[in-house]
């Protein structure tokens, strides 16, 4: 492929894929991202191929191996354009069948629908599925309909046409503008105005420059820069390249956790095929314009997603934070001026270049502008990645894009904002999402992980857990992050125990406003937030494990109980048989009884004891009852 | 050490050479064709990129991608990010330890298997999710985490 040498010959290469494309031929697309990958999506996708071929159908139909759309409970997610019919949790059995019907008979195969679980109707279009049909998917929506590792498909949907445009018809200082206009924010978390830090970083007049990809997603609970890395890179790269002509740099890194390794796959073969097209290096376009992109992979360090750690990391170092006196955009890598964005936050861009400041700052509230990817999980129906406007409400993206929560549950909590951010209970469900408003909760954006928590989640327990990862991960450079996260853990370890002490909750806020105000880094500096908020929402339940001993969201191991109620109990040894520790007494048609002493509280007779029976009973801060008489445990079962 | 494997260090080193800051990406490559960082690497990448190799040990184990020990044929890794977590994460890393006969993480004594947590590994909505040598499993349970490790010699 020789390279292409102006914005016409791109357009050009454009028209020319386009008119060897027909619309009308019927495409297979099957996500090949990780989430569809852990439940078998490469068995599906070599059935199918092998398929088209038995049935002599290659030229009638394509299959594109494509990026994750999102709906990720339902993997393996199989869509069939131009029809747009969207099949759920795809076998390679059902392969035969979608082919035979679907694309020779043009009928839908019924079995394999989205069920809608509030109506039981079955829905044929992927427009139609509530979890789509309320999102704004202007990131994300390209991922379904392309291969990620072919750049003929990106070109084909208007690829690096806004990197034609900034170089042949914007000055860098035109582009800045744009982006300044347009409101763009930090995706990362803290939700820096985008075109500040582009703008000190072009105002320094030194040589090299660097512009930055931080792919180090680290947040427990997140994965919208995979999908999207994964999904979509050329998007990235196209927007890295377009920041570089800004900010004149000429090289860009992308910083990939090594947990990804698809996504280091997927971006490694996009740069070089951008190379190879004349869309990157040296001369792109043939404009003058040179930018060469490396990939660096991450080693697995939270710590090393903060922006001035990532540096030390790119240099070769161990990724520790330095105070910033000196901001990253004056003396970055090797101290050279650089700016480091997220993913989300460069993908954006070539779309405000390409449609206008107007039309993304039309998206959004006030403040915060566009679109945010969040990552839906936990206790939630339609888990997945779920892309919407700023400004709409948690409560529609719990309901209405998540079909609620899980089983028949009570909602309690939705955390945001990974370990940095906070619970926020159900009273405040109906508060629009934008940066400002979630840190008036005492949470934060984030990167966008949403976790939605039900009734059998502790708060405690879960203000624990993130302590418990950021004292692991805290780099131990600063002693109020170091000391002060792991005495606060301390706290609530005891607390989880049933040993906590009157004065902890006083003790842990005093500790909290500590770390906050004197940690280096963002990690110490928002450490306290779980705790914080969970204080501030669930104040009642710490104060019910430490006064009363007890878990009311029977939870916390030590403070709970397993006893079997006798009028329950069918004598059927399900919970018997899978006691792992030979705790349960009883045989058939004698009623089953715990062994307090013996038992370890894993909770496996409470999972296997049938739900239509029900017998398996968990306490917290009060003593089981007393097992039944040797006589009353056997049932008579003619009666 | 073999010499079969110092070769494979000096080409892994030739891979980065006369390129700065590389000394991560290097580590990484050795520990996912070695399966660890022995000494003996660490001493062969300070003398040949004149690195102190105080240097080189501060980053081995700083970074969770890296292991001072060899590791077992079989990496377990169990995913106990918040969304595995609030779904029983624990739970399955619990039957792991105990079917492995293991109190904590590491490396069977028989180097058979070596059980590791890890912090997410993006693939959230599929969660409780386990990993075995680069295979994915999701929607894990602590009876399906047992038929999964029996299946591995």
């Amino acid at each position: 492929m020789p390279k292409l040498d102006s914005g016409a010959e791109l357009e050009k290469l454009r028209q020319n894929i386009l008119s060897g494309r027909d619309p009308g031929k019927p495409c297979i697309a099957i996500c090949a991202g990780t989430g569809c990958l852990a439940l078998g999506c490469g068995n599906v996708i070599a059935t199918f191929k092998d398929e088209v071929k038995k049935q002599k159908l290659e030229d009638k139909v394509d299959i594109r191996e494509t990026g994750c759309p999102g709906f990720c409970e339902n993997g393996t997610v199989v869509a069939i354009y131009p029809d747009g019919i969207l099949y759920v949790k795809v076998k390679p059995e059902d392969v035969a069948e979608v082919i035979a019907e679907t694309i020779i008979k043009k009928k839908v195969v019924e079995r394999l629908l989205w069920v809608d679980p509030s109506t039981k109707k079955k829905v044929i279009h992927e427009k139609d599925v509530p979890f789509y049909k309320y999102q704004k998917r202007i990131l994300i929506g390209n991922n379904s309909k392309l291969d990620p590792k072919s750049i003929g498909d990106y070109i084909a949907l208007g690829g690096y046409s806004a990197l034609a445009k900034a170089l042949f018809h914007m000055t860098p200082e035109q582009v800045l503008d744009e982006v300044k206009k347009s409101g763009l924010r930090g995706r990362g978390g803290g939700g820096f105005p985008t075109w500040r830090k582009w703008e000190s970083v072009r105002n320094v007049s030194v040589d090299p420059k660097y512009v930055i990809v931080n792919c180090d997603e680290g947040d427990p609970g997140a994965f919208m820069n995979r999908a999207l890395m994964e999904g979509n890179p050329h998007s990235v790269l196209e927007g890295l390249a377009i920041g570089a002509y800004a900010m004149g740099s000429h090289d860009g890194f992308i910083y990939v956790r090594a947990e990804y390794p698809l996504a280091v796959e997927n971006v490694g073969i996009a740069i070089r095929q951008a190379e190879e097209y004349g869309l990157l290096g040296e001369n792109i376009l043939g404009s003058g314009f040179n930018c060469k992109v490396e990939v660096h992979r991450g080693a697995g360090a939270f710590v090393s997603g903060e922006s001035s750690a990532l540096m030390t990391a790119i240099e070769g170092r161990v990724g520790e934070p330095r105070p910033k006196y000196v901001h990253t955009s004056e003396k970055g890598v090797w101290d050279k001026p650089s700016c480091l964005n997220n993913v989300e936050t460069w993908a954006n861009i070539p779309l405000i270049i390409n449609n206008g400041a107007g039309w993304f700052s039309s998206i959004g509230t006030e403040g915060s502008k566009g679109t945010k990817i969040f990552a839906l999980v936990g206790k939630v129906h339609n888990t997945g990645l779920v892309e919407v406007p700023m400004g709409i409400t948690l409560r529609d993206i719990i309901y209405k894009i998540g079909g609620g929560v899980l089983g028949n549950k009570k909602f309690k909590a939705v955390q945001t904002g990974g370990p940095s951010g906070g619970c926020i209970p159900e009273q405040f469900l109906d508060s629009p999402i934008d940066y400002d408003e979630l840190t008036k909760l005492g949470s934060m954006m984030g990167s966008g992980g949403m976790i939605v928590m039900d009734e059998d989640n502790c708060m405690v327990d879960t203000a624990r857990y993130f302590l418990d990862f950021l004292a692991d991960e805290s780099c131990g450079k600063c002693t109020p992050c170091r000391e002060g996260i792991r005495q606060m853990l301390e706290i609530l370890d005891d607390i989880c125990k049933g040993k906590g002490r009157e004065g902890d909750i006083k003790l842990l806020e005093e500790l909290a406003e500590t770390v906050k105000d004197t940690s280096l880094c963002a990690l110490g500096a928002t450490a306290p937030n779980p705790v914080l908020t969970t204080l501030r929402y669930f104040r009642e339940e710490y104060e019910a494990h430490i006064e009363q001993k007890k878990c009311p969201a029977l939870a916390c191991k030590e403070l709970i109980s397993y006893y079997i109620d006798p009028s329950k109990c069918k004598a059927c040894m399900i919970c018997l048989r899978s006691c792992p520790m030979g705790a349960i007494d009883g045989g058939k048609g004698k009623i089953h009884v715990i062994d307090q002493s013996k038992c370890s509280k894993c909770n496996t007779c409470f999972e296997v004891c049938p739900p239509r029976f029900g017998a398996v009973i968990k306490v917290s801060g009060e003593p089981v009852p007393p097992p039944p008489s040797e006589e009353d445990r056997i049932i008579d079962r003619v009666k | 050490m073999a010499a079969a494997e110092l070769d494979k260090i000096d080409e892994i080193i030739d891979r980065y050479a006369g390129k700065e800051g590389m000394l991560i990406q290097l580590l990484l490559d050795i520990q996912n064709e070695l399966k660890w960082i022995s000494q003996e690497a660490m001493e062969r990448i300070s003398k040949r990129n004149n690195i102190p190799i105080g240097h080189i040990y501060r980053v081995v184990s700083f970074y969770k991608a890296m292991s001072l020990n060899p590791k077992g044929k079989h990496i377990v890794s169990v995913c106990l990010g918040t969304a595995c977590h609030v779904r029983g994460g624990l739970g399955i890393m619990d039957k792991a330890k105990e079917f492995l006969d293991m109190k904590t993480e590491g490396t069977t004594p028989d180097r058979k298997f070596t059980l590791e947590r890890v912090n997410c590994l993006g693939c959230c909505a599929l969660g409780p999710v386990v990993v075995v040598d680069g295979e994915y499993h999701g929607k894990m349970t602590p009876s399906k985490m047992e038929e999964t490790l029996k299946r591995y010699d």
